[in-house]
């Protein structure tokens, strides 16, 4: 600041309103205990689950299971990040915030560091339990694996952020998960390997970026070292993730049309 | 009370500068219709201006160009000497919407804390933010009530919740929007001795909107709107005394069928 007085400092990103951000969001979270319990403990059902599914082939568990943890934490974030931004938009809180010296990039980054302190701890316990306890067969390390789903939980809610602003209501939002998640979840190659596709649809998963995360997953699963298709893989989750979330800052709009 | 914290930015207050609010043929578009149309009027420093008139005459759309929140706005809109949305505005205003925009799940003081940190951010600012929060909510009344869920409370509480957020930053200019709408009688009565209080003890410019007439009679000065128009600006004394009225209410329905007459007699004449 230049002047002695405390003038407001419209900086594209402040370091405390974006961490003040965060704080009242993870607050937010921690009056609703339910929400918490839903997005720890679910993945680790699903994957206690999956390992009894496939209680003959644990190699299918391996493969399938790795994948998973890139995926939950893409969906929880996706589901969680678009309601609570359509909440901020209908509630007038938006609105209220924009006309305050608050920079839409600290907005964004303090959703994306509250999510992504939760999906920090949803990640690794789903990880330590699947490495741990279910017998998931990893070759590289556990923290690789930990690394790609936190970068998937920013991808999920910059993607979440990003419709909100197409929803009017949260039933419209929920409306978005099988919309934007289902056809990356259909051609990420969990299903079936992706070079086994249509050429058409190859391509379309070529750009579509969970195929990235599940290939970034199957590379720790199969590599001791960081491989560069890993290192490829980790960046243009990364990269996609940057790419929405500014997409996501362009639809807040400071004024009502 | 005032100017313990924070030091006001040099050469200000100065109720001598000019109105808070000078608008030139305002005009608002808002889809297909116009909701303003050309208005010009002034709202002067340190009073409580009331912006009266029927639901859907375009008080809102009004106060969201004062404030500048609202696209699509032309003529000439000053705001504390500075156009309109002007970035350096933001922590000068506040800003009270219609409907309580406040995180209902957090608490009364947790949503104020939240608040102060982004018009007062730093940790360097911490004590000063706690006495403005705890200042803000007794100030509103919900002292009793702060580590209550906003979700929790009723609708009158949360609006005032909404308010006390609007009074954290020591704004200049308050702008709420239709404040007491369906509270009771003695917490309206409260509310006005509070934005009275806010005028005279800290210098500060408000503007009120009401659809209710007899609101009108605790303002300082008044703008009556119809139809995305001014009809009439003045004292609520001044508006009696021109139309010959005993209430506000009166006046402003002779204002109108006189507009209407005049309307009815520009058609004749063009006829």
């Amino acid at each position: 600041m230049t002047t002695t007085t405390p003038q407001p400092n419209v900086s594209a990103l402040s370091f405390s309103r974006t961490t003040a951000t965060a704080v009242r969001v993870l607050r937010q979270l921690r009056h609703d205990p339910r929400t918490i319990a839903l997005m720890i403990v679910i993945p680790c059902v699903m994957l206690l689950l999956l390992r009894y599914v496939f209680d003959g082939s644990p190699r299918t568990f391996d493969a399938i299971g790795a994948s998973l943890l890139g995926i939950f934490p893409l969906i929880t974030m996706f589901l969680v990040t678009s309601i609570a931004t359509l909440r901020e938009r209908t509630s007038g809180t938006l609105e209220r915030l924009l006309a305050m010296p608050l920079g839409k990039a600290d907005l964004i980054a303090g959703y994306a560091l509250a999510f992504g302190t939760v999906a920090v701890v949803q990640s690794a316990l789903a990880t330590g339990l699947a490495v741990w306890f279910l017998g998931l067969d990893v070759t590289g390390s556990p923290w690789l694996l930990l690394l790609v789903a936190l970068l998937d939980a920013l991808l999920g809610t910059a993607l979440g952020l990003f419709v909100s602003a197409f929803a009017a209501s949260e039933f419209q939002a929920v409306q978005f998960m099988p919309a934007v998640i289902f056809p990356q979840l259909l051609l990420c190659g969990l299903f079936t390997p992706r070079s086994a596709m249509h050429p058409v649809l190859e391509a379309v998963s070529d750009v579509l970026p969970m195929s990235y995360a599940v290939d970034g997953m199957n590379e720790v699963l199969r590599h001791t070292d960081m491989t560069a298709t890993f290192v490829r893989d980790a960046l243009v989750v990364a990269g996609c993730a940057l790419l929405v979330l500014g997409l996501g800052a362009a639809t807040l709009r400071r004024r009502s049309q | 009370m005032m100017n313990i914290s924070p030091p006001r930015p040099p050469g200000e207050p100065e109720p001598e500068s000019g109105p808070a609010v000078r608008a030139e043929q305002l005009t608002v578009v808002r889809g297909p219709r116009t909701v303003l149309r050309g208005l010009g009027f002034t709202v002067p420093r340190g009073r409580i201006t009331g912006l009266l008139g029927p639901s859907g005459c375009g008080k809102s759309t009004l106060m969201r160009a004062i404030v500048g929140t609202q696209a699509k706005v032309t003529g000439t809109l000053e705001v504390l000497d500075r156009p309109a949305g002007d970035a350096l505005l933001r922590s000068r205003i506040g800003y009270v919407t219609q409907a309580p925009s406040v995180y209902s799940d957090l608490t009364v003081r947790q949503n104020l804390e939240y608040f102060a940190a982004i018009l007062d951010p730093g940790r360097a600012a911490a004590a000063r933010r706690h006495e403005k929060v705890t200042r803000a909510i007794a100030d509103v009344d919900l002292t009793s009530h702060a580590d209550a869920l906003a979700g929790n409370l009723s609708g009158g509480q949360r609006s005032r919740v909404s308010l006390a957020v609007a009074l954290l930053g020591t704004p200049e200019l308050l702008v709420l929007d239709e404040p007491t709408v369906g509270l009771d009688p003695v917490l309206r009565r409260d509310l006005w001795a509070l934005f009275h209080s806010i005028a005279a003890e800290r210098g500060a410019t408000l503007l009120v909107s009401s659809h209710v007439m007899d609101e009108a009679e605790r303002c300082h000065r008044l703008l009556l709107m119809r139809e995305g128009e001014i009809l009439a600006q003045g004292t609520p004394d001044a508006l009696r005394t021109r139309t010959g009225t005993e209430t506000v209410e009166e006046a402003f329905l002779h204002l109108v069928d006189e507009a209407a007459a005049k309307t009815a007699a520009g058609k004749e004449a063009v006829r």
